[in-house]
């Protein structure tokens, strides 16, 4: 039922259709609109360099920031629950009220609490959204995605049998011996799982980005999903928007094949 | 440093990391209860009288309470008929396995795993032609097909965690089918249900894309309404302030309450 409307999408993508001019109607164009999009619209390119690079420095800094949360959450400590309850907050947040929050209140230049702080530090406090739009847009979803990076990874640190980490350090490893030879070996499927759903959630960020920039200044921080809803509902042109739909699951895609293949090897450990 | 001294510096450290993880979100709480010339001052005012002023500009000026009622009838709506559909479908995969329910499971998960912008512009088509755009319905049923696979997968994997031996002793002791359920299989699953319950609300809520391709005024969302606040209305920071304190405050209740199951909710389970 619900794999039908991606059908219509490459039904459409091989048509001509702009809901606005509907004296023209559905003409079958071929390939003519993935040609177009690939060859022919240099915004297209800039577009599918920023989803990637809005999406590799996200999964990067989400990774590490929350492989450091977690770390520092699977000690035990007094307020524990608390401190962990605080940090998973970001992350429930509504994305259009975190981007106007941060857009306005925080990296406002004159006004905004992090510019404050800043300036009070004696650093510059520069209009982060106008000069600095892409790091910006990075740091706000970063905020957000981090606590759910944490969470993967801090059950990847709970898994961790304790008797392993007892031998090791009873075999004389220091702390970053454990970390090095036990620790992080027995991360491992849980990056690849942080990655591989990572890459399919952030690559579908839009509303910080419709939010925070329009995906301005210009087209700085326009990526795949932004320009589809414009090429779609500001331009109409259902051909060309249906063909980047597709495009977009076709980068997706690998990512979601390597997610299955972990999920296969979870469910066949339960089911009989 | 001694040992015991790394442990201190390290609790504080993490103290330190959850406060400012958390402080965007507690400096626009206490925003809401200023006036808007106490909200831009510089250095940020910390000791004022609250006012309730701008929750009443939110429910008797912006319409608040209309965008809250869809968003609510929206979420719980879509979530309910997720459940409906998606709770019988989980019983069945758990409790009589066969040879395909594999790929029926992994045919589920293939949608969500779909980028939403692939499938939009066909469903934007068929909305315009069936009557369903802007309206609760065609967003109840939108919400309801794209939280389904999670709760399939979520109901299917606490499902497995119940010994098949409860249930056959039931059915030994002449249970029919809809007794078992009612009576064995769901209670025992009661936690998972209201963490699959509160998991969907909270998606559906949040949710943007959709939302603001979907509707225009008569069942646009909170996430819309927020969405406003990036234009001049963003100049209003307490009355922007106080809306934002009201959307969020459902869904932080309802992810702080429901956290220990969140991590098996967005990973499908891959992690538990």
């Amino acid at each position: 039922m619900t794999q039908v409307p991606f059908l219509l999408t490459l039904y459409y993508s091989f048509h001509s259709w702009n809901l606005m001019q509907p004296l023209l109607g559905i003409r079958f164009v071929g390939l003519a609109n993935y040609a177009q999009i690939v060859l022919h619209d240099p915004i297209f390119r800039t577009v599918v360099v920023n989803t990637v690079v809005l999406t590799g420095s996200l999964l990067v800094l989400t990774i590490l920031l929350g492989l450091v949360l977690a770390l520092l959450l699977t000690r035990s400590f007094p307020g524990r629950a608390v401190v962990r309850t605080l940090l998973i907050t970001p992350f429930l947040i509504m994305p259009t009220v975190s981007a106007v929050m941060w857009k306005n209140m925080l990296m406002n230049p004159v006004y905004g609490l992090l510019d404050y702080v800043l300036r009070s530090a004696g650093l510059p406090g520069p209009d982060w959204l106008a000069t600095y739009p892409m790091p910006s847009v990075i740091a706000i979803v970063a905020w957000e995605w981090t606590p759910f990076m944490m969470l993967i990874l801090l059950a990847g640190l709970q898994s961790i049998p304790l008797e392993l980490l007892d031998a090791a350090r009873a075999d004389g490893a220091g702390p970053l011996g454990v970390f090095r030879f036990v620790t992080l070996p027995h991360l491992g499927v849980y990056f690849q799982i942080a990655i591989l759903l990572g890459t399919i959630y952030l690559v579908q960020v839009f509303g910080e980005i419709f939010v925070a920039t329009s995906g301005g200044p210009g087209i700085a921080t326009t990526n795949l999903p932004y320009y589809i809803y414009l090429t779609g509902f500001q331009y109409w042109t259902i051909g060309s928007a249906s063909a980047m739909g597709v495009i977009t699951v076709v980068l997706t895609m690998f990512a979601a094949m390597g997610f299955f293949r972990i999920l296969a090897g979870a469910i066949t450990r339960v089911t009989p | 440093m001694t040992r015991r001294g790394v442990d201190v510096a390290l609790t504080l450290l993490t103290y330190v990391v959850a406060l400012v993880m958390v402080a965007p979100i507690a400096w626009m709480a206490l925003t809401a209860f200023k006036t808007e010339p106490q909200a831009f001052q510089i250095p940020p005012l910390l000791l004022w009288r609250p006012t309730l002023e701008n929750f009443r500009y939110a429910f008797h000026v912006a319409e608040f309470g209309r965008f809250f009622a869809n968003t609510a009838a929206i979420g719980i709506g879509s979530t309910l008929l997720a459940c409906l559909l998606g709770i019988p479908a989980a019983y069945s995969l758990a409790f009589y396995p066969t040879r395909r329910t594999r790929d029926v499971l992994f045919f589920v998960l293939s949608t969500k795993m779909l980028p939403t912008v692939a499938v939009i512009v066909p469903l934007y088509v068929l909305f315009t032609r069936a009557g369903l755009l802007d309206t609760r319905t065609g967003m109840i049923l939108l919400y309801a097909m794209m939280n389904l696979p999670l709760v399939i997968w979520m109901m299917h994997s606490f499902f497995l965690e119940i010994p098949p031996e409860i249930v056959e002793a039931a059915q030994v002791d002449g249970a029919a089918l809809g007794a078992v359920f009612f009576r064995v299989t769901l209670p025992l699953a009661v936690p998972g249900l209201m963490a699959t319950v509160l998991l969907s609300i909270v998606l559906a809520w949040n949710e943007f894309f959709v939302a603001v391709s979907m509707t225009y005024t008569h069942a646009a969302t909170l996430a819309v309404f927020i969405a406003s606040y990036k234009t001049s209305e963003g100049l209003f920071w307490a009355k922007m302030s106080a809306a934002s304190l009201l959307t969020i405050t459902p869904v932080l209740l309802a992810g702080w309450f429901s956290q220990r199951q969140l991590v098996r909710g967005l990973t499908m389970g891959a992690i538990k």
